[in-house]
C-alpha cells in the first residue's frame, strides 16, 4: 500500500524538472509562474500515472554526466559521418544494412535510452525493437563491418548503461 | 559585428535548407517519406524563426518557434500512430 | 570590447556558421539518398545538430547582447535533441510496417519477433513491469 505523499507526489524528480522547465521557458522567475508551474509539476505526473508503472531505479546517477559528455561529442562526429557520406558518396556505394543488436540491459528506461544513443550516434539509426524488448533493430547507413558496430555498441555505450542503471 | 554577419548566414542556410526541403516535398510519393519531410521542415521553421528574432532582437516570436516545434514534433508521432495503428488515441 | 569578449564572439559566429551548413546538408541528404531508411539518417543527425548549435549561438548573442542567461533558447535545443531519436524510430516503424522491407530484415535471435512486424503488432514492448499494471 502506498502513502498518501507517495501516492499524491509519485515522482518528485520529475514534478521538480517540469516546474522547472515550465519557468525556464515562461522566462519569467515570479511567484506566480512558481505557483502555475508546481501546479502543472504536480498535475502532469498524477494524469500520466499509467505509463509510468514504477520508478526508474539509478544506481550511480553521477554517471550519467560523463555519458552525456561522450554521446554529445559523438553527435558531432555522427553528423560529421553522415556529411561526409551525403556530400562524398556516390549513392550506389552506400552500403546500407540492417544489424540485430541483442542487449542484455533489463529496465524499459536504460533500453529506451540506448536505443535514443544509437540513433544519435555515427551510422546507426534504432529502427525498431524486438516485441520482447531484448534485441534492437539498427539501421547503418554506411556499415561495411556489422560487426565492429555490434562491438562498438556492446562496449560504449552498453557497458556504460549498465554501470547507470542498477 | 562578425556575429551579424554569421546571423545573416545562418538564416540564409537554414531558409536554402527549407526550399530543399519544399523540392523534396513536390517530388517524392512515398508517406512516410513526405512526414519525414514535413516534420524536418517543422525544425527549419522554427530555427528560422528563433534567428530571425534574434536577429531582430524581438521577444515574442520565441512563443511561435517553440508551438512550431512542439506541433511539429507531436503531430509526426500522430502520423506515425496513425499509419502503424489505424487510430492515434486507444 | 575585450578580448575574451571577441574571442567568445568568433566562437558563436563559427557555430553559426556549421549549424546553417548542418541543416543545409540534412536537407540536401532528403534529396540526394536514395533508400528511405537512408533518408532518415539525415535530418536526425545533421539537422538537429544543425539546429543545436545555432541555438548554443544565438543563447551567446543574447547573453553578450542583452546581459541575460538564454535558458530558454538551450532549452529548445535540447528539446530538438530528445525528439529526435523518437521520431526517428516511429518514422522507421511506419515504413518498415508499410514496406517491403520486412522479408530482408535480419532475425532477432529470440522467440518473439520485431515488434512492429508481431501478430499483436504493440506499439512499445512489452515488459513484466507492463503487465502487472
Amino acid at each position: 500500500m502506498m502513502r498518501p505523499a507517495m501516492r499524491l507526489w509519485p515522482h518528485p524528480i520529475l514534478s521538480l524538472f517540469l516546474t522547472l522547465f515550465w519557468l525556464i521557458l515562461a522566462d519569467s522567475w515570479t511567484f506566480g509562474s512558481l505557483v502555475m508551474g508546481g501546479f502543472l509539476g504536480l498535475a502532469i505526473p498524477l494524469l500520466t500515472a499509467p505509463w509510468w508503472p514504477d520508478k526508474p531505479r539509478l544506481k550511480r546517477p553521477a554517471l550519467l554526466i560523463p555519458y552525456i559528455g561522450i554521446v554529445l561529442y559523438d553527435v558531432v562526429i555522427s553528423s560529421l559521418h553522415v556529411a561526409r557520406v551525403i556530400l562524398f558518396l556516390r549513392p550506389e556505394e552506400i552500403r546500407s544494412t540492417y544489424v540485430a543488436v541483442e542487449t542484455s540491459l533489463t529496465s524499459p528506461e536504460a533500453i529506451a535510452l540506448l536505443a535514443g544513443t544509437i540513433t544519435m550516434t555515427p551510422g546507426t539509426l534504432t529502427a525498431d525493437l524486438s516485441a520482447d524488448g531484448k534485441v534492437l533493430l539498427i539501421h547503418a547507413l554506411h556499415a561495411p563491418d556489422p560487426q565492429a558496430l555490434r562491438d562498438d555498441i556492446h562496449s560504449r555505450y552498453e557497458a556504460r548503461l549498465k554501470r547507470i542503471f542498477a | 559585428m562578425i556575429l551579424g554577419y554569421a546571423l545573416s548566414f545562418a538564416i540564409g542556410c537554414f531558409g536554402l535548407a527549407l526550399l530543399l526541403n519544399l523540392l523534396r516535398l513536390f517530388t517524392i510519393k512515398n508517406l512516410v517519406d513526405r512526414v519525414l519531410v514535413v516534420d524536418t521542415m517543422a525544425v527549419n521553421v522554427a530555427a528560422l524563426v528563433i534567428l530571425a528574432a534574434a536577429q531582430s532582437g524581438s521577444a515574442l516570436s520565441f512563443e511561435a518557434a517553440v508551438l512550431i516545434a512542439m506541433t511539429g514534433f507531436v503531430s509526426t508521432m500522430a502520423f506515425c500512430k496513425y499509419l502503424l495503428r489505424g487510430s492515434i488515441i486507444e | 570590447m575585450s578580448l575574451a569578449a571577441t574571442i567568445i564572439e568568433i566562437i558563436a559566429a563559427a557555430l553559426l556558421v556549421a549549424g546553417g551548413l548542418f541543416a543545409v546538408i540534412g536537407s540536401l541528404g532528403l534529396l540526394r539518398l536514395k533508400q528511405s531508411m537512408q533518408r532518415l539518417h539525415a535530418p536526425t543527425k545533421a539537422t538537429t545538430l544543425g539546429i543545436g548549435s545555432a541555438l548554443v549561438a544565438v543563447a551567446v548573442h543574447i547573453w553578450l547582447n542583452e546581459d541575460r542567461l538564454a535558458l530558454r533558447e538551450l532549452a529548445v535545443a535540447l528539446f530538438f535533441f530528445l525528439t529526435a531519436p523518437l521520431s526517428a524510430l516511429f518514422l522507421s516503424k511506419a515504413h518498415l510496417f508499410r514496406s517491403e522491407d520486412a522479408a530482408k530484415l535480419p532475425p532477432t535471435g529470440t522467440k518473439a519477433g520485431w515488434a512492429t512486424l508481431s501478430e499483436d503488432n504493440p506499439a512499445e514492448p512489452s515488459h513484466p513491469q507492463d503487465r502487472k499494471a
